[in-house]
């Protein structure tokens, strides 16, 4: 530790901490641009600048180490001038067009020139100005406004891994690009817009929308992912503007991937807000009673055997309860939230979650990667793997289709199970680095299980797990990554068949008279045999309700009060922020009305009572259990067929994706919309 | 009492004779390196210390002391050699002559350098411009391979150097030297942040020194000779021999090694011919290469040329580029010119020298025709002082010390300047009429 004196005050900061952390610790503000906690020091917008007693000049406190017995002046005239004089270099090229910029209102240039400013200016000579490049569909670029601080240029090198963004030319003529115009290829790229402290990367979509204090902000989960990414839903009346990640270092850090972070468009679109029913083979608005009847009627006298549920891949734990309830009230235990066929086993909580944690990544001293592409299924989880990776001597081994870019170095391991008959058997050349490490992970994509060799899978990665002796009490290293915010917690209220109950490939095939689907959208119309009579509640006109008999309109994520579940088995709440829309009503209240209207009423009438019931704790349980038992499934029974990849279009993997029309753009500027996706966005309209 | 040609370090500074390998032996380099050597490290670092050389790049700083704070004990990580022959500095051109006449004493000192900080490798940086003089040291070097003083057991001394050559290409910053070691490690010529200094991260996160070409050239013959003779010359603390060079408006411009401390009065009459139309039509004179201050006649008259007599008089040695002005010159117009160079060679990387270069270098091009206010000196020497050490490195202090000197000497100029300006542009009288 050192002692180190900030403006008369003493403070004690570790060895190796900057003068700013010093400062910060002695509780004074010292400002900075260029500086950002999760980036790289690059010291060169030298608004930092402190007085150091015994330094010759003001050092740059971002990059400059404590010393014990360091004394350090923030507010000496010394450094009330450096500051004053870079606040006026840095606005003397700066536009003075904060009235139409998009950053006004939260931007640091604008409060700090108010902090730490002259209140005039001297310059008489021409501004200079800077041509707009082209850098893709999600950011807007006004480069004049640039101050050269080079945050987006690191961002993109250091956490994104894609090193797209660079510096060309010489002092006042340097300028922030990509070298050859292009769209840059991070899934991360929304963050430019965050860490960006002018208005010189902006948000393309919410271009000239709104101001920041216009803005309701509501906290909230982003569920289209299973990374559990703590967002805060900006909206301004009845729609959602913006939303931003918000900091939690357990999960997201800061960060956030630009599928959350800009498809929030597509819930204004192609949604479900008024109940239907199909007479006649045509769909026909209803009134909510009118289709409550439509259900009780087809249910009457139906055997509770004959009825099932299945759950989508973005529904929040309240309606996945409250839905199991009433199938339990009904005599059914046809229950499935497994639309992928996943063969997962959900008999212990640790066979099917992220134990290693997100954190944990940090620890973690080797990787094998199962089955999956972290980068587009779970991308804030993968710039944690990059980050440790990054910090060095961290072996990564990938079994998967080959050609992937990580955005770190890999080793592509094999195509197929084969690869993993030869890790179990130890003769693979990677078991002995990966059996060296002492804190060695799996990572088991959830799409490896959803093949007919998936039980078979999944026990072959957790015996690869044991056999590094990766299952301790002090180190889980066996980590499930889903793929959407609804799954985990479908598995962890037992959204699954009960004993001796229909499965969903049992349901589809005849098994069962009525089919509730959930927010279910991952089940091809064609596979439901024609006579089932499919009731379907959520909100998007997509799959699901292109094949429905009866459609209940639900709220999406922004819309309700939810518990969220996410790939690590964390257990958060997300607010609601906007009521939604026309006749739609939140998901647990139709189940509720339903019941009643079904002569099954459930025993709650609030939220609160509803979650009183629900056995999900907030927060994150870390369980281990004792004995050593895998999950069911035999590694014999592998297959050699390959793993395929899990999401086939990053942009568009979920309903309000696939109706957003920035995605929409995105896929087309990426080349990734596949033929499967037009067609089913096709039949959804 | 000038410098005797027996003490001159650059015996061939003039290309008079061949800078091959068997003419530089003939002229005494590379005798007796294995014996410098074998009198070990830190024999040699005592030597440089006591010798009071000072770097000769510009900043001044002790050689010796340079070179002690490389680690003593080589760990896993290499050492490396930089020698800085990026020599771009305006009013500077003597690591040039050092390296196409004189190329084996700056690679013997090479081998010397680098074996006394626990290098096997060095690196000589050449600025992309010098081209013909790249082409003569990679023939040296090769010519000191073949003759077995590089390479495995360089000059039968047990010590392994291999030395290279890199040409820049083209920017001034790349003469900095953590611009330089960014440069040679392949990227954007841009300076680190300091601490931590090469010494400890420096080329490819190594120790590393980096040192001018004429300070590492200068050593092997401290050595043969003796740390006493080259503090011999000179003050006290601005020790040793210089090349100086002297060029403007004097009558014969010349590079020439004379002894550090000579009156700058004395150096100019007898080796540059005196300045054109005598001594009494100077004007003023920039000692120390483009960067340093420039100093009016009154103190040209009797200052010595040396680290500390310059600096009492705010200017510097720096790279003794000794830029002479007779009382033709448009001075604010030849410093407004230097504005536009820094400006232009600014790398961009901190805001008061990416931003404030390109100010002062307008606010000096409308001061040259004296389109401004008075007001607006005072303006300029602000945003000068707002540049000055408030960056990463000293190319903004280096940009802004010339407009200081100018407005320290001849503010006077720029004042009648604003104000002739003024009377030519005054508002027409009014039109006399016609009745009058």
């Amino acid at each position: 530790m050192a002692k180190v004196t900030v403006d008369g005050i003493e403070v004690e900061v570790p060895n190796g901490a900057t003068v700013l952390q010093a400062c910060e610790a002695a509780g004074k503000e010292i400002p900075r641009f260029c500086y950002h906690e999760r980036l790289s020091v690059a010291g060169n917008c030298r608004m930092c600048l402190v007085e150091v007693e015994k330094a010759p000049k003001p050092v740059a406190s971002c990059a400059y180490p404590v010393a014990d017995g360091m004394v350090v002046k923030t507010d000496s005239p010394i450094v009330r001038n450096a500051r004053r004089g870079v606040m006026e270099f840095l606005l003397i090229n700066h536009p003075l067009d904060c009235p139409i910029c998009d950053q006004g209102g939260e931007c640091d240039l604008q409060d700090q020139a108010v902090g730490y400013g002259m209140d005039h200016s001297r310059y008489r000579e021409a501004k200079r100005s800077v041509k707009d490049k082209y850098v893709g569909p999600l950011i807007k670029t006004i480069m004049t406004r640039c101050i050269q601080c080079t945050r987006c240029v690191r961002f993109a090198a250091e956490v994104a891994g894609v090193p797209e963004l660079g510096a060309t030319n010489r002092g006042e003529n340097m300028e922030i690009g990509t070298y050859v115009e292009k769209a840059l290829t991070s899934e991360l790229s929304g963050n430019l817009i965050d860490i960006c402290p002018v208005g010189a990367l902006t948000s393309r979509p919410y271009a000239f929308v709104s101001r920041p204090w216009e803005l309701r902000k509501t906290e909230g989960i982003d569920v289209q992912d299973a990374t559990g990414t703590n967002i805060r839903i900006d909206t301004r009346g009845p729609e959602v503007l913006r939303i931003l990640p918000r900091i939690n270092e357990e999960v997201n850090e800061e960060w956030m991937a630009d599928r959350g972070r800009f498809s929030f468009d597509g819930l204004k679109r192609r949604r479900l807000d008024r109940p239907w029913l199909r007479v006649d083979g045509k769909l026909k608005p209803v009134s909510w009673g009118e289709a409550f009847a439509a259900i009780a009627a087809r249910l009457k006298g139906l055997p509770g055997d004959r009825i099932g549920a299945v759950a989508g891949d973005l529904v929040e734990a309240e309606s996945l309860f409250a839905l199991k309830a009433l199938m339990a009230r009904l005599g059914s235990a046809n229950l499935d939230c497994r639309q992928d066929g996943a063969a997962i086993d959900a008999s212990r909580p640790d066979f099917y979650r992220f134990n290693t944690t997100i954190g944990g990544i940090d620890e973690a001293d080797a990787l094998l990667i199962i089955g999956s592409n972290p980068r587009h299924e779970a991308p804030v989880i993968n710039a944690r793997i990059r980050k440790r990776w990054t910090a060095g001597r961290f072996p990564v081994g990938r079994i998967g289709p080959a050609g992937v870019d990580l955005t770190y170095p890999h080793q592509h391991l094999g195509e197929g199970p084969a690869t993993l008959r030869t890790l179990l058997d130890g003769t693979h050349w990677f078991t002995e680095a990966f059996r060296a490490a002492k804190k060695p992970m799996v990572l088991l994509g959830r799409g490896a299980l959803a093949r007919p060799d998936g039980a078979a899978v999944l026990a072959a990665a957790w015996q690869i797990a044991a056999g590094a002796d990766a299952l301790r009490p002090d180190w889980h290293g066996f980590n499930l990554l889903h793929l959407f915010g609804g799954q985990v917690g479908a598995l962890a209220l037992g959204f699954l068949p009960g004993e001796g109950a229909k499965d969903l490939g049992a349901m589809l095939g005849g098994g069962v008279d009525v089919l509730w689907l959930l927010g279910a959208d991952g089940i091809d119309p064609a596979a439901m045999p024609p006579e089932t009579f499919v009731i379907y509640q959520g909100h998007h006109g997509d799959r699901g309700a292109s094949r429905a008999d009866v459609i209940l309109p639900g709220a999406a994520y922004t819309e309700k009060d939810g518990t969220w579940v996410n790939t690590e088995g964390r257990v958060q709440r997300s607010h609601l922020a906007i009521y939604p829309p026309g006749e739609a009503r939140e998901d647990w209240r139709i189940i509720r009305a339903a019941s009643e209207a079904l002569g099954a009423t459930l025993p709650f009438d609030s939220l609160a009572q509803l979650r009183a019931a629900m056995p999900l704790a907030e927060g994150l349980v870390r369980g281990f259990a004792a004995d050593a038992a895998g999950p069911a499934g035999d590694p014999a029974a592998l297959s050699d067929a390959p793993f395929a990849p899990n999401l086939a279009n990053y942009h568009q993997a979920d309903v309000i994706s696939r109706a957003s029309a920035v995605m929409a753009q995105c896929a087309t500027t990426y080349g990734e919309a596949s033929f499967d996706t037009a067609v089913a966005v096709a039949a959804a309209e | 009492m000038a410098l005797s040609d027996k003490d001159r370090i650059f015996t061939n500074l003039y290309g008079l004779q061949d800078w091959r390998l068997a003419a530089a032996q003939k002229r005494g380099n590379w005798d007796g390196t294995g014996g410098i050597l074998g009198k070990g490290r830190d024999w040699i670092i005592e030597e440089m210390k006591s010798s009071g050389l000072r770097g000769r790049g510009g900043a001044g700083f002790p050689t010796g002391m340079k070179w002690s704070f490389m680690p003593k004990q080589a760990s896993e990580r290499p050492h490396y050699l930089v020698v800085n022959a990026d020599e771009s500095e305006p009013g500077t051109c003597k690591d040039r002559d050092i390296i196409r006449h004189d190329p084996h004493t700056l690679i013997e000192g090479c081998l010397i350098a680098g074996f006394a900080m626990g290098a096997h490798a060095g690196y000589i940086y050449i600025r992309g411009e010098y081209y013909n003089e790249s082409r003569v040291l990679d023939a040296a070097i090769d010519e000191a391979y073949a003759a077995g003083l590089l390479g495995r057991n360089a000059a039968g001394s047990g010590w392994d150097f291999d030395l290279y050559v890199h040409r820049g290409a083209g920017a001034y910053i790349c003469g900095e030297e953590t611009a330089l070691i960014e440069s040679l490690e392949g990227k954007k010529g841009m300076p680190r942040l300091k601490p931590p200094f090469p010494a400890a991260v420096g080329l490819y996160g190594c120790p590393t020194t980096v040192n001018n070409v004429e300070t590492i050239a200068v050593v092997p013959t401290i050595l043969r000779r003796g740390a006493a003779w080259f503090a011999g010359f000179g003050r006290p603390k601005n020790s040793g021999t210089k090349i100086f060079c002297i060029q403007g408006h004097v009558n014969k411009p010349c590079n020439v090694e004379e002894e550090m401390s000579i009156p700058m009065r004395e150096l100019i009459e007898r080796h540059a011919g005196g300045v054109r139309g005598g001594w009494d039509n100077l004007m003023c004179v920039i000692p120390g290469g483009s960067s340093t201050p420039l100093l009016p006649k009154h103190i040209c008259d009797d200052v010595l040329m040396d680290f500390d007599a310059l600096r009492e008089h705010k200017s510097g040695l720096g790279t003794a580029g000794v830029i002479v002005m007779d009382k033709s010159t448009d001075i604010v117009r030849a410093i407004a010119r230097l504005s536009r160079f820094y400006k232009h060679e600014s790398c961009g990387q901190c805001t008061p020298c990416r931003e404030g270069m390109g100010w002062v270098s307008r606010m000096m091009d409308r001061m040259v025709e004296g389109r401004a206010e008075i007001a607006e000196i005072d303006v300029l020497e602000d945003v000068t002082k707002r540049i000055e050490g408030h960056t990463i490195c000293a190319l903004a202090d280096g940009g802004v010390w010339p407009v200081q000197g100018l407005i320290r000497h001849y503010r006077p100029v720029m004042e009648a300047r604003i104000a002739d300006y003024k009377a030519r542009h005054a508002a027409p009288a009014a039109l006399p009429m016609a009745a009058e």
